[in-house]
């Protein structure tokens, strides 16, 4: 059964490469999108899928931090506003993407003013990765050895410092899995932005641009516009690519963290 | 049993620590917010449906012709349990099983690329997922049995998406078993499997539920690959190879093209998904609790 | 203090996204149009804002997307200056709304290219959408279940289906329900036995792009299809852009643009038909 999966990944993984290879030049990657994107490339989209998560991850990383030190470190077994908390976490985590969508064009867009913008589709992309970044976060300080606390205590440092230079840092290795599946997930949401980032494929010039993120770009690509197949497969590359390099580069920035961590340790 | 750790009731009356506690509930009280806010926004949209034709009727109506005055939601509910369902069946096993593998079975060369892999699969768009069962997978199955277009396409493919998530977060919590009482195994001559079934697996009971749990939702959730490969007719399957359509795939197709009534019947789509996801995780509530009494 | 470092890279990047910040919308006369509707007109009106936007430097088209429902309810509300429909306004949206056709999208059967029918008659079509005819033996066929693939609801290229042939949507026996035209494409390209209605630009260019449909031509007892050139299908619906009774200047000045005969090749490259000068 396994072995039927992992046929299967290597069914998709070869497909796309097999697709999508032959679209893969340097051209794709400076030149704006031509011919509803057809032709040319996916510099300006590229742009705005990284100011998009950026936004995205900048908002949610302080909240989603915060409230998970708040369930690890603060709230006691038996808190109801805790346990609270946790529950809509779950839920949010279940809510559809296109409901995201609608809410964030609801909210952001219209309530807010933020319009089309890369703006508003951050900030809708950052509630819906909060409840994995949380929950991932959790975990990791959970995995913290109690006796690290026992001593900070017995050392008398306070709470803040404690959280702050003590187990923030010996969980960096959980916090970077939970970002790299918050990314992942923020980068193949597709339903989401459609009504809140929108459909630009200009390069944008500020955060109150609308810009077209990639999978957005995919979308389109493979359902409105006839003949866009090959680029549809060589921005699906482009992206996979992209997960790759942000990983390694996230891993690469764990293993310096911590090593740092143990020598002033 | 290795047990949790919960913070005890903090003594510090230091004005930083009253100041981090006060930062740390403002945060948690914006993800309880924005919950609020979701739920608020959907019940105000599906209003205007509750009140006419009523909730009664999307379970009684016999088709869905939205544009006729029909309004049966109670197939794509069950189109959407099935799918779901099937799924987690599927990757639940699959995924703690490549979890286990990955921490306990694979040497480090092995682990490690295996690991990268599923992080990977983890970050492709369900647009590609639904991209290539559309020209793939649906064939294939359509060559077994027509139209191909179906509930076991969308099973395959929401297994295929889930399966990534599940398997990396119960790494994480098998990850967090408790050395000593590893040790401990190891001490009393238990073997690999031995300490995996009796020692590492009931401990993290817990956390693979709330993998078993995540996927669950997102499997709920997923709307463009199910909506690709699914079918979307409105229907009671009888057999696997039936096609189905999902509550999200219902909002996904519809939305763009209804206005009035029938886009507020749509949000009662989602507000029904949204009422499957608390159904879900008070269920799972209860399941923990019930393991913690064990 | 070697872990409060982690945090300066976030700092910086709070700092930077916050300084993006002051450069306000200009409040000066309008230069930046919002365009919301149908995606199967936004590659379109993207392509055609892009040659407009040349014209006259200075103004930014922004073209969103959400659906025909979309555009009709963001123009009304003010959110976006034109609305996109791909479908003929209905008599209660012309009340408040002004549309103003801009090209035209046919609507064929296609089938898959080894399916050896050639062609149907629109009685035949109906029983096979209707459950009427299950195989493809009684029109000469192989003999194999059809697969019906028929549009979700709400979609112009349905109603206009259902109002050529005189159908209700309650009456369709589909096994397989499809939201956009290249959905339906792909899926009747992987199936030998399945027969959909797709739009005739985006099936046009898949068979010269050699996907294996067909398009299958309708014929009625007193005349059969004429080789080559087809007449133009009644099955055609127009792709409107929609106002407000009162729109501003430059929205007035790119509806005439979208609609003149200098797009004529944007419209043509798209497969959709200029409409006649």
């Amino acid at each position: 059964m396994a072995l039927v999966l992992l046929v299967f990944f290597a069914g998709l993984l070869g497909h796309l490469l097999w697709h999508g290879a032959a679209g893969l030049s340097w051209e794709l990657f400076t030149a704006p999108p031509r011919h509803a994107g057809r032709d040319g490339g996916i510099a300006p989209i590229l742009v705005s899928t990284g100011l998009i998560l950026g936004v995205c991850m900048v908002t949610a990383l302080p909240f989603g931090l915060g409230t998970a030190v708040l369930l690890a470190e603060v709230t006691q077994r038996r808190s109801w506003t805790g346990e609270f908390v946790r529950r809509s976490l779950d839920t949010l985590a279940g809510v559809p993407s296109i409901v995201f969508g609608l809410f964030g064009n609801a909210f952001f867009c219209v309530t807010l003013g933020l319009g089309f913008s890369i703006m508003s589709g951050g900030l809708t992309l950052a509630c819906m990765v909060l409840p994995i970044l949380i929950r991932t976060a959790e975990e990791g300080l959970r995995a913290v050895p109690r006796e690290y606390r026992l001593a900070a205590a017995a050392l008398g440092f306070s709470h803040a410092s404690t959280v702050c230079q003590l187990l923030l840092p010996a969980a960096v290795p959980a916090l970077l899995a939970g970002f790299i599946l918050g990314l992942g997930r923020a980068m193949a949401e597709t339903a989401a932005l459609i009504f809140t980032s929108g459909y630009v494929d200009r390069m944008p010039a500020s955060l109150w641009d609308s810009g077209r993120a990639l999978s957005i770009h995919i979308y389109d690509l493979s359902m409105h516009v006839p003949g866009g197949d090959g680029r549809a497969y060589a921005s699906a590359l482009v992206l996979i690519g992209l997960l790759l390099v942000i990983n390694a580069g996230a891993m690469w920035a764990g293993r310096r963290l911590t090593a740092q961590w143990i020598l002033v340790a | 049993m290795y047990t949790t750790w919960w913070p005890p009731i903090t003594l510090s009356h230091s004005r930083r620590d009253q100041l981090l506690r006060a930062l740390l509930w403002s945060c948690a009280s914006v993800a309880g917010l924005m919950l609020v806010c979701i739920v608020a926004f959907l019940i105000l949209e599906s209003a205007p449906a509750l009140s006419h034709p009523g909730w009664r009727r999307f379970f009684t109506d016999a088709a869905w012709h939205p544009t006729e005055d029909a309004y049966a939601l109670w197939p794509m509910l069950a189109g959407t349990l099935l799918s779901t369902g099937g799924a987690v069946l599927l990757a639940a096993p699959l995924g703690i099983g490549t979890a286990v593998f990955c921490q306990w079975y694979a040497p480090a060369w092995l682990a490690v690329p295996c690991r990268r892999l599923i992080e990977l699969l983890a970050g492709i768009p369900s647009v590609v997922f639904g991209f290539w069962g559309l020209v793939a997978l649906v064939p294939l199955i359509n060559q077994w049995q027509p139209p191909g277009a179906s509930l076991l396409a969308g099973i395959c493919i929401l297994t295929m998406m889930i399966l990534p998530t599940t398997s990396l977060l119960a790494q994480a919590s098998l990850a967090q078993a408790d050395p000593d009482a590893l040790r401990a195994a190891a001490a009393l001559g238990f073997g690999r499997w031995g300490t995996l079934r009796r020692v590492v697996l009931p401990s993290c009971a817990a956390g693979l539920l709330t993998a078993g749990l995540l996927a669950a939702s997102r499997a709920l959730g997923e709307t463009m690959a199910v909506l690709m490969v699914c079918g979307n007719v409105v229907q009671l399957p009888s057999s696997l190879f039936d096609p189905v359509r999902t509550l999200t795939a219902n909002m996904a197709l519809e939305i763009p093209y209804a206005a009035g009534r029938h886009r507020s019947v749509l949000f009662v789509s989602g507000l029904l998904l949204l009422l499957l996801v608390i159904s879900l995780v008070g269920s799972a509530t209860w399941v923990r609790r019930a393991l913690r009494h064990v | 203090m070697n872990a409060g470092r982690a945090w300066i890279p976030l700092l910086l990047v709070l700092a930077a996204t916050a300084g993006c910040g002051d450069s306000p919308d200009a409040r000066q006369p309008l230069t930046k149009l919002s365009i919301t509707g149908s995606s199967t007109m936004a590659p379109l009106i993207a392509a055609i804002g892009k040659r407009f936007e040349r014209r006259h430097p200075g103004v930014r088209i922004d073209v969103q997307t959400g659906g025909s429902s979309r555009g009709v309810a963001d123009t009304r509300s003010g959110l976006a200056h034109i609305g996109m429909v791909s479908r003929a306004l209905r008599a209660l949206e012309q009340r408040d709304l002004v549309g103003t056709p801009v090209a035209r999208d046919g609507i064929g059967l296609i089938v898959h290219n080894t399916n050896p029918v050639g062609a149907l008659t629109p009685r035949q079509v109906v029983a096979l959408y209707t459950g009427g005819m299950t195989t493809w033996r009684p029109v000469s066929g192989k003999d194999a279940s059809v697969v019906v693939v028929n549009k979700a609801e709400g979609r112009a290229t349905l109603e206009l289906f259902l109002k050529y042939f005189h159908l209700t949507n309650a009456e369709i026996r589909a096994d397989v329900i499809i939201g956009d035209n290249e959905q339906g494409i792909k899926f009747v390209a992987g199936n030998p036995h399945a027969i959909g209605y797709v739009s005739n630009g985006a099936a046009e260019y898949a068979l010269r792009h050699e996907v294996p449909i067909k398009r299958l031509p309708l014929t009625t007892a007193s005349a059969p299809p004429a080789a080559g050139h087809p007449a133009p299908s009644p099955l055609a619906r127009p792709l409107t852009l929609v106002t407000t009774r009162r729109p501003p200047a430059l929205a007035q000045a790119f509806i005439a643009f979208a609609a003149s005969s200098h797009v004529h090749d944007l419209v043509a490259a798209h497969y959709f038909v200029p409409l006649a000068a």
